[in-house]
């Protein structure tokens, strides 16, 4: 995973309240199995009508200078637990997304591709959305915009780590976990025989 | 972790923390894991890139319900796409020693049912599956929610996540249903009520009479739609209907394993005392039939209301997503909802696929036709509620009505197999989601019970059951 310490980027807007994964990635589309190269399906029936692009829509593929931070409404990314829908907005070169509130499977399949999801009051929000410009820094955890005072953002520490150190999560679970997952499987095993119907 | 009366959340999730980070976020430990073809292909890529193996890969099952089509089983699958998808399930599940359940078998079917119908969704475990509805197993007392699929990875690596803990919302019920109104009907008004991001981390526990009274078929159904309030996990306390209702299925403990277990189960339950920190009052006495009239889950009213007036809502965002959605839905402020014609009905997925809701439905199409112009179908969760109907006579009662029967899968509910809608058509759908085209680019889903659903099949409109005489 690609490390994110911090980012200054142009910024799209997409205001609408309870955008779903359904939406962000329209289902047809999950018939593809690989990760790579979703971007042109972000959003791909927003921003097409019968295969026609319609004008005006904030994040559309092939952008020459594409928004790398998007400001997005409330509950943004509900539904389904598509992981595609961060797949695709990263493929689009979407590395952070500030909103009121996300969905949460959403808001954790973010930080496994490097993706870093910002909660902060819809106040704050929508003067950031007239802005045009944003930096954000996980150093300082500040989103600062030019002629505003530095707002600052809250994430969980060891998901700051991973996003900064670029981490996967999987081989880090394995390299700190291993003891303590094996004395915990000892003790289920004893407690629960019926879920291990293998010899250790 | 507060010492003293524990609710059944606390009670799950302390049981299976592997390592307490502090604040709340722990390593905790996952039992059990079902898998599809849509959420797994990149974990496993994952793990191949990686050069991992699965670490237990007893705790796993996989099962094909997504890309399936409906129809002509016996045949290959028309569409490459779906038919490469399925067959990498399979290459993958060989390579990594998971079992799958083959697509011909009787117990083939949705997720969401199988996995409760074979046992291997039990009370005090946890267990995740590469989909949001997770939240259905819920019903059995299990820590069960939805992952993403590089969880899918850590899951399959490691038999382990790191995860917050939640706060917990009790949802009492009381009151018993009128004639008419069902599990699917109480879990809109939840929903409706709460709002779509309304239990947002909350782990919901729906207790109180009304729920003990259900069946373990309507509880799935109340715990499937969890998420649609924003909530991954909804939980029912495990009791005498459930401990019934497993005993003898595969996956479920046997012999003295079993009375091992059910003493454990016994003491899920949360203690009285217990401290939720939000409560939630329903009764369902008071409830009707309802029905969804927009483009998210919360868009929800009873049968006798009305399409809103984006104007007469509170604030000028909640005006802007009301006309949105019914600018979308291709209806009017303030026309009646019997009123809306539709094109086709939808009974079928993981809400409401099992065969207490085929009954249902049944008994509202038996002696009656499906209206001209309307198309319907009826999707059984699985090869054995397929069975199970069939041996009760309800295929032939779906077909003299005129409703098509077909094989176990999402179908409709999803679009992305075979069966889709047009652009502008309209569908009675008793599923989960009606979301801006998740039936289909440009279809209009109005969500709703078995028995409000075929009540729409065969008058052509959206239709109160109640003014069907059964
Ligand atoms: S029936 Fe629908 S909601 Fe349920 S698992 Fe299938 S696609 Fe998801």
């Amino acid at each position: 995973m690609e490390p994110l310490v911090n980012l200054t980027s142009r910024v799209a807007v997409i205001p609408e309240a309870d955008i779903d994964t359904d939406t962000i990635f329209p289902a047809r589309f999950l018939l593809l199995t690989v990760k790579k190269g979703l971007g042109r399906y972000a959003f791909h029936d927003r921003w097409t009508v019968s295969g026609v692009e319609a004008p005006g829509f904030p994040l559309i593929p092939g952008a020459a200078d594409p928004a790398r931070i998007l400001i997005a409404g409330r509950n943004f990314g509900c539904g389904s637990s598509r992981e595609q829908a961060v797949w695709a907005l990263h493929d689009l070169g979407v590395r952070v997304i500030l909103a009121a509130s996300f969905g949460e499977i959403f808001r954790s399949n973010c930080f496994k591709s490097g993706v870093l999801p910002i909660v902060l009051p819809q106040a704050d929000l929508d003067r950031l959305q007239t802005a045009g410009i944003l930096t954000i820094d996980l150093a300082t955890l500040t989103v600062a915009a030019p002629g505003l005072a530095p707002l600052a953002f809250e994430i969980e520490d060891w998901r700051r780590e991973a996003l900064m150190n670029g981490w996967d999560d999987v081989l880090v679970l394995l390299k700190t976990q291993a003891d303590a997952i094996a004395i915990f499987e000892a003790a289920r095993r004893a407690a629960a025989p019926w879920l291990f119907p293998t010899a250790p | 972790m507060p010492d003293g009366p524990r609710t059944l959340y606390e009670k799950l999730w302390s049981s299976h923390v592997v390592r307490d980070e502090g604040d709340g976020v722990c390593v905790i430990y996952v039992d059990r894991h079902l898998l599809h073809e849509v959420s797994t292909p990149q974990a496993f890529e994952g793990l191949r890139a990686k050069g991992l193996p699965v670490r237990r890969p007893e705790t796993h099952l996989a099962v094909v319900d997504h890309a399936i089509p409906t129809r002509n089983r016996g045949g290959p699958i028309s569409d490459p796409q779906a038919a490469a998808q399925i067959a990498l399930l399979e290459a993958n599940c060989r390579e990594f020693g998971i079992e799958l359940i083959p697509v011909q078998d009787v117990r083939q079917g949705i997720v969401h049912v199988i996995g409760p119908e074979l046992g291997f969704t039990e009370p005090g475990i946890t267990l995740v599956c590469g989909d949001s509805h997770t939240t259905t197993h819920g019903a059995f007392g299990a820590l069960a929610f939805g992952i993403g699929a590089s969880e899918c990875e850590s899951v399959m690596a490691a038999n382990v996540l790191r995860q917050t803990r939640a706060k917990t919302l009790l949802v009492r019920v009381s009151g018993a249903f009128a004639p008419g109104v069902a599990a699917k009907d109480l879990i809109l008004a939840i929903v409706g009520r709460l709002g779509g991001a309304g239990a947002t981390g909350y782990a919901i526990e729906y207790a109180g009479p009304t729920i003990a009274a259900m069946s373990m078929a309507e509880r799935m159904t109340v715990c499937n739609m969890t998420i649609e309030a924003g909530s991954r996990t909804g939980l029912i306390a495990p009791d005498e209907t459930t401990f019934a209702w497993l005993e003898g299925r595969p996956f479920a403990p046997q012999g003295a394993d079993w009375d091992r277990a059910i003493a454990g189960w016994r003491a899920l339950p949360s203690d009285s005392g217990a401290v939720f920190d939000q409560t939630l009052e329903i009764d369902a006495a008071t409830l009707a039939p309802q029905v969804t009239w927009g483009s998210s889950p919360d868009q929800v009213a009873a049968i006798g209301g009305r399409v809103p007036d984006p104007a007469a809502q509170g604030s000028e965002a909640a005006q802007r997503k009301t006309a949105r959605a019914i600018d979308y839905m291709g209806l009017t402020p303030g026309g009646a909802l019997e009123d809306i014609a539709i094109d086709k009905v939808f009974i079928g997925s993981c809400t409401n696929s099992r065969i207490e809701d085929l009954r249902a439905a049944a008994d509202i199409a038996r002696g009656r036709h499906v209206a001209a112009g309307v198309g319907a179908i009826v999707v059984p969760g699985s090869g054995q509620v397929k069975r199970q109907a069939e041996a009760e006579g309800l295929d032939k009662v779906f077909l003299a009505a005129g409703f098509e029967w077909r094989e176990p899968g999402c179908s409709l509910c999803v679009a992305m197999n075979d069966d889709r809608l047009q652009p502008g058509e309209r569908c009675a759908s008793t599923s989960n989601r009606n979301f801006e085209g998740r039936q289909g680019p440009g279809a209009r889903t109005h969500l709703m019970s078995p028995a409000m659903a075929a009540a729409a099949a065969v008058t052509g409109r959206l239709t109160d059951v109640r003014k069907l005489a059964v």
